[in-house]
Formats: C-alpha cells, sequence, structure tokens
C-alpha cells in the first residue's frame, strides 16, 4: 500500500506530461490533415 | 501504360496521359478512385497575374517571396491531390507547395522573378485540374484554430477522465470494507481535484460560456444544466475533498465532461465540412472586372464594383457582376446559374447575369448589381443557410430538450429546497441531461451526409431525409435526368447526291467551332475537309466556305436563305446545305442513361409510384414513359405545369420526391417536399435541390431513399430511447432514489447506448452491395 504514497504523485506528473506532449503535437499541426499520412504510405515516392 | 495498351477519347487526352506516365507520375492511375471529366471552358489565368488583383490574397512576406492559398477543383480521390502537389513543386521557381488532404486546399510559395500565379494554375491546369485563388478572409486560420482548440479540450476531457477513474476504482471496489486506508483514499481525492480541475475550468470552459450568455439575455439552453450541474458537482467534491469528508464524484464530473465535448467536436468538425463545400462555390464569382473609366481601363477586384459601373467583358471572360449590355452584340452560357446549356443571344440593351460566361465577342456592360447584390450572392447566402437547418422531427427534439431542460432545473432547486441535500439536486441535473436528446440526431445525421456523399449524393438540406423517407411519390425530369443530357445523331438524312462521308465530315468540320449545345453531337463524326471563313450566327448556325462554295449547317431557315425550299424531312432540328441544294438532315437525340430503367425498376419495387414529366413532345415523353414501363407521365409541360402537377399530386395527401435539373425544375424542386438534382446541372440547381447527385450517377438515388429511411429509423430510436431514459430518470432522482454517482452512470450509459445506436450502419449491407454492383460500367478512359 505504501507504493501508493509515490504512485499516484508519479502518476499526476505522468499525465501532465503527457499533456504537455498532446499539446506539441497539436500545435505542430499534426492533427490538422489526418487523412494524408493514410495515403502517403500508398504513394511513397522513391525519386525526391 | 500500367502493363497494357491504352484507348483514347481523343489525342489531348492521350498526349495528358503521356505527360503524366512520362513525367513518373504513372501511379497516379494506379491510385485513382473515379474516372476523369471532360474540361469545360476555362477563364484565362492573366487576371491572377494582376498586382492590384493581387493584393486580395497573395502574401509577400520578403521580396522573392510571395504566398497564396489555391483551392484545388475537379479533386475525386487522393491520388487527384497527390498528383497535384507533384506537379506543383516540379514548376521551377515555386519554393514550397503542400496539398492539405482534409480541406483540399494547396499552400504555395513561390518566387516572382522566376514563375508568375499563372503560370502555376496552368501547370495545374495542364493535367486537367484547375485551381483558383483562395480569399484567406474566409478565415482559414480561424477554423484551424477552432479545431485545434477543440481537440485540445477534448484530450483533456478523455485523458483526464481515464485518469480520475482510475483512482475512483479502488473507492467504489472498496465501497466501505476498510481495506483501503483513509490516508491512501484522501491522497487519491486529491488528485482527482487536481487532473478535474483544468478539465472543468478549461475543457468544459465553453459550456459556461454557453450558459453565461444564455442567463445574461434571460436564457435557458442546454448549456445551461450542463454548467449548473458540472459546477455544482465540481463545487460540492471539491468541497469534500478540502474539509476531508463526504462523497466526491470528480469521476463522474470528467467522464460527463468528455461525453460531451466528444459530441461538440464531431458536431464542429462536421460544420467545418460544410463550410469547406460553401467555400468551393466561391469560385463562379468572377474574380475580376476590367473597368472602363474615362478614356482608359483598370483591372480591379470584382468586389470593388459598384452599381453604374462601365465593364469590358472578353470574350470567354465571366460576367463579373449582374447588368445590361451596352455595345456588341454577343451570346452568354448562363447555364451555371439556371442549368440551361443552350447559349442565350445578348444584344445591346439585354440584361447579364453575373457568373454567366460571355461567349463569342467582346462587350461592354454597365453594372446594376454587384457584390452582395447580385443574383449568385443571393442564391450563396440561401445555400449557407440551408446548411445550419435540421429535420424537422430533430427541431421538435431541441425544442423539447429546451422545455426539458427547464423542468429539470426547476425540479433541481425544488429538490435541494426540500431535502436540504445538494447531491439530490446534482443527481436530477446531470441524471436527466437532456443531452441524449441533443446528441441523438447529430451524429446520424452527420453520418447519413458523410455517407451519401461517398455515394455520390450531398445532401444540402437536412430536412429533406424526413421527406425522402417519407416519399410516396417520385417525379422524374427527362433532359439530363433519365437521359445524360448530352446530344448524340440518331438519324441522319441524306438529302442529296452527295456522299455520306463527306456530309458527315462537313458537318462536323462546321460545327468544331461552334458553342451550340447541339454542336457537341457532331464532335466525334470524323475529320473532316478543311473550311475556310467559318463564322458563327448566334442562334442559327455556322457558316463556312469548302472547295469554293458556300456551307451552312444549322436551322432549316438558316439553310433555306442558301438552299432554296425546304424539304421535307420537317422534324429534324439540324440541316445541311450548300448554295443552291439541301445536303442531309440530322436528327439529334439525347441519349437514355444506362441506369435509368434498373433505377425505376428498383423505384417501383420499394412501392413507390413513378411519374415523368418533361417539357418535351408529348410523343417523345409518352415512347420513354412505355419503354421503362411508367404508368403515369406528362409531357409538353410548361415549368408552371410541372409545378402544378406536383402540387396536385401533395393535394391528393402524397408526399412528392422531384428529381431534376436545371432552370425548367427550379421552382417544381422548391414545391416539392423533396428535391434531388443531378450534379450535372447546373449550380443553380444543385443548390436549391436539397440532395445534389454529384456524381451524376442516378443510380446514386437509390442509395438517398435507402439511406434517408435508415438515418430517420435511427434518429427516431433513439429520441424514443432519450425521452424514455428521462422519463424514468427525472423522478427517480428528483425522489432520491438514485445518487450522483449512478445518475452519472445512467446518463453516461445513455449517451453511450444512443452514440453506439447512431454508428450503427445505417442500411443492410446486402442492399449496399447490390447498388454498388448497380453502377454503371465506366466509359473508354478519359484523363
Amino acid at each position: 500500500m505504501e507504493s501508493l504514497y509515490l504512485l499516484i504523485p508519479l502518476s499526476v506528473a505522468l499525465v501532465f506530461l503527457i499533456g504537455w506532449v498532446f499539446w506539441r503535437a497539436l500545435e505542430g499541426g499534426q492533427f490538422d490533415d489526418l487523412e494524408r499520412p493514410s495515403h502517403d504510405v500508398l504513394m511513397d515516392d522513391d525519386k525526391p | 501504360m500500367l502493363g497494357a495498351e491504352r484507348a483514347f477519347c481523343c489525342a489531348g487526352c492521350e498526349a495528358v496521359a503521356r505527360t503524366i506516365v512520362g513525367a513518373g507520375f504513372e501511379k497516379y492511375y494506379e491510385a485513382r478512385s473515379s474516372e476523369g471529366v471532360r474540361p469545360d471552358v476555362l477563364p484565362p489565368v492573366a487576371v491572377y497575374d494582376d498586382p492590384a488583383a493581387q493584393r486580395e490574397f497573395v502574401a509577400a512576406p520578403r521580396e522573392h517571396l510571395r504566398e497564396a492559398t489555391l483551392i484545388l477543383d475537379r479533386i475525386r480521390c487522393a491520388a487527384c491531390l497527390w498528383l497535384n502537389e507533384r506537379v506543383l513543386r516540379q514548376v521551377p521557381g515555386v519554393l514550397r507547395a503542400d496539398v492539405n488532404f482534409t480541406t483540399q486546399r494547396a499552400q504555395i510559395a513561390w518566387d516572382p522573378g522566376v514563375t508568375k500565379l499563372s503560370r502555376i494554375v496552368e501547370a495545374i491546369r495542364a493535367v486537367g485540374y484547375d485551381a483558383y485563388p483562395f480569399d484567406p478572409r474566409r478565415g482559414e486560420q480561424l477554423s484551424r484554430h477552432e479545431r485545434r482548440r477543440a481537440l485540445w479540450r477534448l484530450f483533456i476531457a478523455g485523458f483526464g477522465a481515464m485518469q480520475v477513474m482510475m483512482y475512483a476504482w479502488p473507492a467504489y471496489v472498496d465501497a466501505g470494507a476498510g481495506t483501503l486506508s483513509a490516508h491512501a483514499e484522501a491522497l487519491m481525492r486529491w488528485a482527482s481535484f487536481i487532473i478535474t480541475t483544468p478539465v472543468v475550468l478549461f475543457a468544459c470552459a465553453p459550456f459556461f460560456r454557453g450558459a453565461w450568455q444564455d442567463a445574461k439575455r434571460r436564457r435557458i439552453s442546454l448549456d445551461t444544466p450542463i454548467a449548473l450541474g458540472i459546477a455544482a458537482g465540481f463545487a460540492a467534491s471539491a468541497w469534500a475533498t478540502l474539509a476531508g469528508s463526504g462523497e466526491v464524484y470528480f469521476d463522474s464530473i470528467a467522464m460527463l465532461a468528455f461525453l460531451l465535448l466528444g459530441a461538440r467536436t464531431a458536431e464542429l468538425f462536421a460544420r467545418q465540412k460544410a463550410g469547406r463545400e460553401l467555400d468551393r462555390l466561391a469560385r463562379w464569382k468572377p474574380a475580376f472586372a476590367l473597368r472602363l473609366s474615362g478614356g482608359g481601363s483598370e483591372r480591379i477586384p470584382a468586389h470593388m464594383l459598384t452599381a453604374g459601373d462601365r465593364l469590358l467583358v472578353g470574350a470567354g471572360e465571366r460576367v463579373p457582376a449582374d447588368g445590361i449590355v451596352e455595345e456588341g452584340d454577343s451570346s452568354a452560357d448562363e447555364s451555371l446559374l439556371t442549368g440551361e446549356s443552350r447559349a442565350v443571344a445578348k444584344p445591346a440593351g439585354a440584361a447579364l447575369v453575373g457568373g454567366s460566361i460571355n461567349l463569342e465577342q467582346p462587350l461592354t456592360m454597365r453594372v446594376t448589381r454587384a457584390g452582395a447584390d447580385t443574383q449568385a450572392a443571393a442564391i450563396g447566402r440561401l445555400v449557407e443557410r440551408a446548411a445550419a437547418s435540421r429535420p424537422l422531427l430533430v427541431e421538435r427534439a431541441d425544442r423539447l430538450a429546451q422545455h426539458l431542460t427547464t423542468v429539470v432545473i426547476a425540479t433541481a432547486a425544488l429538490a435541494w429546497a426540500v431535502s436540504g441535500n445538494v447531491w439530490i439536486a446534482v443527481a436530477v441535473l446531470v441524471a436527466t441531461c437532456p443531452c441524449a436528446l441533443a446528441l441523438a440526431s447529430p451524429i446520424v445525421l452527420t453520418r447519413a451526409g458523410a455517407q451519401l456523399l461517398a455515394r455520390g449524393a450531398a445532401l444540402t438540406r437536412a430536412r429533406a431525409l424526413e421527406a425522402l423517407e417519407r416519399a410516396s411519390d417520385v417525379v422524374l425530369d427527362k433532359t439530363g435526368t433519365l437521359t445524360l443530357g448530352k446530344p448524340v445523331i440518331a438519324r441522319v438524312v441524306f438529302l442529296g447526291s452527295e456522299n455520306e462521308a463527306r456530309c458527315r465530315a462537313l458537318a462536323a468540320a462546321l460545327e468544331a467551332c461552334s458553342s451550340h449545345p447541339l454542336a457537341r453531337a457532331f464532335r466525334r463524326v470524323g475529320h473532316g475537309p478543311t473550311v475556310q471563313g467559318l463564322r458563327n450566327f448566334a442562334g442559327h448556325g455556322v457558316e463556312a466556305r469548302a472547295d469554293g462554295r458556300l456551307v451552312r449547317i444549322g436551322s432549316r431557315r438558316f439553310c433555306e436563305q442558301i438552299a432554296g425550299a425546304a424539304p421535307t424531312d420537317r422534324e429534324a432540328q439540324v440541316f445541311l446545305a450548300e448554295e443552291g441544294r439541301w445536303l442531309a438532315a440530322f436528327y439529334v437525340e439525347d441519349a437514355l442513361r444506362p441506369e435509368a430503367p434498373e433505377v425505376v425498376r428498383a423505384l417501383a419495387a420499394r412501392g413507390l409510384r413513378v411519374h415523368l414529366v418533361s417539357g418535351d413532345a408529348p410523343a417523345i415523353v409518352g415512347a420513354l414513359a412505355a419503354r421503362l414501363s411508367i404508368e403515369h407521365w406528362s409531357g409538353g409541360a410548361t415549368p408552371q405545369a410541372k409545378f402544378d402537377y406536383v402540387a396536385r399530386l401533395q393535394a391528393e395527401g402524397r408526399v412528392v420526391a422531384m428529381v431534376g435539373d436545371g432552370l425548367n425544375d427550379a421552382p417544381v424542386l422548391a414545391r416539392a417536399d423533396a428535391s434531388v438534382a443531378m450534379g450535372a446541372g447546373a449550380d443553380v440547381a444543385q443548390l436549391q435541390a436539397d440532395v445534389v447527385l454529384t456524381g451524376n450517377r442516378l443510380g446514386a438515388l437509390e442509395d438517398v431513399l435507402a439511406l434517408s429511411r435508415g438515418a430517420m429509423r435511427l434518429v427516431r430510436q433513439n429520441l424514443g430511447w432519450a425521452l424514455a431514459y428521462n422519463a424514468v430518470a427525472l423522478p427517480a432522482a428528483a425522489f432520491g432514489f438514485i445518487g450522483p454517482w449512478e445518475a452519472a452512470i445512467g446518463m453516461s450509459a445513455s449517451s453511450f447506448i444512443v452514440v453506439l445506436n447512431a454508428l450503427r450502419p445505417l442500411t443492410k449491407e446486402a442492399r449496399w452491395k447490390a447498388s454498388t454492383s448497380s453502377s454503371p460500367s465506366p466509359s473508354p478512359s478519359y484523363s
């Protein structure tokens, strides 16, 4: 049971960390176009 | 190509295909999911380079850098978008080109010293698409911000809810057994409190804002009980946490917030998608106009025009505003607005409609109405208003939800006053959340819209779903609906001694340069002798010299002038004559859509009464009706007669769905309970119809009917459930039979059931497959 006293604060910290990661991804535009990545796999282009 | 020999409709298409394959983009043909379309006349691109006009849509952050957003047009699938992006990046001088697959827009940056915007647009046109500048004032930036903000709120609520649920779980399992130490429990409460705080204060802010704005206007909305319930629940839980005694319901609050925000976000995405479709309509507002002032002329953006301006409209250009012809004699294609593909003569004094295309000669016009006053703009506003509409049933449900909201708040206040227990009030507020009522329909409607779009039908008014479901009669128009709306030569009568091949070739050579709709029937006849001095007589025909002799093609009267008395074939529509003698008479016919018989049969099989009403000669309409075994038909119908026909059916208590296209149908489309327009028709017909068959495939009509039935069934089930649930939950919570956490579970479960039900297939799978296989086999490949 004592482990809870460490794990719960840790999990709260983790929640905010993951929230921050998601925020970065969102502001980086990763969620602006959700259709394109699925097509990029099919239409990958070897030539630059 | 793709390892096989390919045939093309013409040398032009072959050249395009060669270009695409030659540049290494063969993959496009592998990945594309629909056939190409034939191009229309495109307006010239040179106007895009005008510095004055560019001010409107081009950003110039540095000296050698220009940026703009283009709306890509004629996009049919993701492969098209990919191809466009590749092509854009290959244009020398283009620094950056990014195509967003969701919005179908291209962000481009280029060096004005190396290339021009017109060259970039031409590159896109060269592979068969079109692009037009997008006015950034339409709020692209704003909608992106809105989208990100909504996702961020949803994430906070969802992730927070999951985490808080984990902290709440031990307390539920333990339930007073004492295995959980008081300290550990307090710690979990604090953790829940910390995580729920941003969920309530930030993620739920839209509810509080909405409730506050309504409160200021002394109104109650759906936001009000949500805001009250969340605020009361959070305040009481926070107090219990601080005081160290009492119940906490952070998990219920966070879960509630997540479910409600999920529905909101789905609605926002659907709304933005509809908005983007509307932006496409901006295309038929011409971007620029050439204004005559004093002795000279200047090119100005069309929205700066005012009534009274004098403009020069070149041949092939779009008319920028409503007005009157001052000088010149030309004809205009108003099909974009009216659906009538026939060129309309425009002598001096004739009225011009903004958005139509001037076909033959340059015209000088005086503007009578510009900008927001034009007919085109008025129609645009109509669509925007329609986009916000909902089926009657849903509107009634929303009103009911409003009343229920008032009752809920009153009950909660009363329960609190009588019992003195805040948690009973919270339970009432949460348990009877009328959002199940509000949630029940948007998801179904959005899904129905999306599935219809995928099947080649755009729903422009949700209200139509109801009427389509109840429809007992389907009234079909003939031209462009049951037929392709493309004329073909059905029969040729040779009147002279001239051999057949030469007659056909002459006709093709003469009609090659005509813009008359019937001329299209002659295009494929063959390559003919060279003719000199082609002259176009708008509304009459074409004249030229072949082997030194005067040749005419066109109406009977037009040919009579050079050939003498008319031949016997008076019914033919097009005649060919040489000086002094008649050569041939052509019967031009509009071919039946290949899928038409099957669609008519399927409609009858659904128990619908099928009618055929057309403006064509009764004999022709009757023959077609017999061929399709349509019992009820009416020929030679004027627009008024069509209108009366539908009105008469409605007076008999029938629910009428009208399928048509074009100007003649506009009033009757409006009169019918539900209207469907073929996508090949004009934009105006599209706008006035409830459903537009964008794929120009009549077979989609079946899907529309099947889907509307399925969608309305789900809406009804959901509303029924929400009503039944609330009828039970409200008294139960008010009398204290259920606590807040049970209320939250009940409410979440109710929402969940409604959402899950809304996500069920709208139609039976088997029917889908049947209708898929019934689509016509593709015609020869066009690129």
